[in-house]
């Protein structure tokens, strides 16, 4: 059962991951040591996994091309899709892996340097893998949200400057 | 013309708004960052947004009741009950508004006669004391202090009554001082009046955000007070809605009646597309259990907490706001009146905050800081406050 204070602490840090447990303390009337035993929890839980920077790539030198890969698989006996999954989610080209309901078995989102090397690791190594049974590739043109960030960003504040 | 010779001089009389001159300052100034904004900064939820596009798309572009619409009426006669306890019909003692502001001169206007005094704790939001001369009354200042944690004292009511005392204003939770008032705070007040005619204006708008275990105690809800009391609130603060104006007013039917003719005769009804989203507002609450506005209140604490301690630190002792979205430190260390603070403030650091004073003369030696606004600006802006004071 998670305290007010997590719900604190995880709005807090979805917001901006680099707020310090000092901080988050004068946010919500806690103590550092509250928090920071909050924040152990947190990540002993599986809760906080991570802390990373939300980055537009695409406004950077750097070469790339995502794609998202319809996977459908044979799940196994005893194992159903995890064990198919374990097997994807080795690979470095891989950033998002999920289950999925629906028309295919497994989303996944890859990354990769050029369009040969994405095309390489789909027919070489993904397609390959036993159990699965098609893939489906689509290629990402542009990203506008991510992370529940706006990658294009309007007008941040529409609001007159003073008001009663 | 001599326009000067048409002007109503009851209008011509009152001054205009003390926060214009910063509005006007900030406007030219890039990168100036504002805490002077009495508005959520948070956008109306898309739900509630796609309801009017949907609605507009479907043509609905009439009038609707002069009372508003009725499925939005018995939502929010459904909301005062669950929420605050207070019981009213909807079919005839809930009116919906433009913006909880319409209901003030409703109220005013339906009530007050020539020479009438209403009784206007301060400070207090800008519009009750030009609105009571606009209705031909007399406001009566009635000063609320820090060391009370602005709440209106039995005492200081009983002493600013006089036989021509009509109504009394209760802004709470108040902006600016962010001064919520207790159940018990309320039933000390119900003692000194229940005996009079005096009608009582409550503005609720600020009911939603309350923090730190405070919670909203609707003055109609005290024993006794139900009768005498126009209960006002609506939609741009607990739904992040300011410009969809939205409000309702809510008194017996007997007190509501004759400001319902005036609402009739000068506004006929609200937007018919804010009705709508209103009314998806309230009823989306009542599906999630108020989710979204629970996550924007934590969010507002967590920036009050942030302000409080800051702007204590940095000298400027500040009373713990317990709701709105205020914070109202004293500068008096400074030896600056609150205009010089706010005025060199800007002019140095580029950040506007509103001088106590644009709240009734008793503001003078604070300055009002809307925590409304992101925590990445808050600390931009806490810093350059420091920067300032440290720099006098």
């Amino acid at each position: 059962m998670f305290s007010t204070l997590d719900m604190h602490i995880l709005e807090i840090l979805c917001e901006d991951a680099r707020v310090t447990p000092r901080e988050i303390a004068v946010m919500t009337g806690s103590d550092e040591q509250t928090v920071s035993a909050s924040l152990d929890a947190l990540r002993r839980a599986g809760v906080l996994v991570g802390y990373q920077a939300l980055i537009n790539w695409e406004r950077t030198e750097r070469a790339f091309v995502q794609a998202v890969i319809e996977v459908n698989v044979q799940p196994q006996r005893e194992k159903g899709f995890d064990a198919i999954a374990q097997r994807i989610m080795q690979y470095d080209e891989v950033k998002s892996l999920y289950l999925m309901s629906g028309a295919y078995d497994l989303m996944v989102l890859c990354e990769a340097a050029t369009l040969r090397e994405l095309a390489q690791f789909v027919h070489s190594r993904l397609s390959v893998i036993e159990g699965v049974t098609g893939t489906s590739t689509h290629f990402m043109l542009k990203t506008y949200k991510y992370g529940g960030v706006l990658f294009e960003p309007g007008r941040d504040d529409r609001r007159e400057a003073v008001m009663p | 013309m001599h326009y000067d010779r048409v002007i109503n001089e009851r209008v011509a009389g009152v001054p205009p708004s003390g926060i214009r001159k910063f509005f006007d300052i900030v406007r030219q100034m890039p990168g100036a960052i504002s805490l002077g904004v009495g508005e959520p900064d948070f956008i109306t939820p898309w739900p509630i947004r796609d309801a009017a596009i949907q609605s507009i798309e479907e043509g609905r572009t009439q009038y609707t009741s002069n009372w508003g619409m009725e499925s939005l009426r018995e939502k929010v006669a459904a909301y005062l009950r669950m929420r605050y306890h207070v019981v009213y019909d909807p079919h005839d003692e809930v009116l919906i508004t433009v913006g909880a502001s319409e209901g003030i001169d409703l109220a005013l206007r339906a009530i007050v006669c020539p020479g009438d005094e209403v009784l206007v704790p301060e400070p207090s939001y800008v519009s009750y004391a030009p609105c009571v001369t606009f209705a031909g009354g007399k406001a009566v200042p009635v000063v609320t202090r820090a060391e009370d944690c602005f709440a209106l004292t039995p005492e200081a009511l009983a002493a600013a009554i006089t036989p021509r005392t009509k109504a009394l204003i209760l802004p709470y939770p108040n902006n600016p001082t962010g001064g919520v008032m207790t159940r018990e705070q309320f039933a000390a007040l119900a003692k000194v009046l229940r005996n009079t005619q005096i009608v009582v204006i409550s503005d609720e708008i600020y009911s939603e955000l309350v923090y730190s275990g405070h919670e909203h105690t609707s003055f109609a809800a005290i024993e006794d007070m139900w009768e005498r009391t126009v209960t006002l609130n609506g939609f741009s603060k607990a739904f992040a809605m300011t410009g969809w104006r939205v409000g309702y007013c809510c008194a017996p039917r007997e007190l509501l009646a004759p400001m319902f003719k005036i609402h009739q005769y000068t506004m006929l009804c609200a937007s018919i597309q804010g009705q709508i989203a209103a009314d998806c507002a309230l009823g989306r609450a009542f599906e999630t259990q108020f989710e979204d506005v629970r996550t924007m209140v934590r969010s507002y604490d967590r920036r009050r907490r942030l302000m409080v301690k800051r702007l204590n630190d940095m000298g400027l002792t500040c009373f713990e706001p317990r709701g709105a979205f205020y914070v109202f430190p004293s500068i008096q260390r400074t030896g600056l009146s609150s205009d010089a603070f706010c005025t060199k403030l800007l002019e140095a650091q580029h950040v506007a905050c509103v001088p106590g004073t644009a709240f009734g003369a008793s503001g003078e030696g604070h300055i009002r800081c809307s925590y409304a606004t992101s925590i990445e600006k808050l600390g931009t802006a806490l810093d350059r406050i420091e920067a300032f004071v440290q720099s006098l």
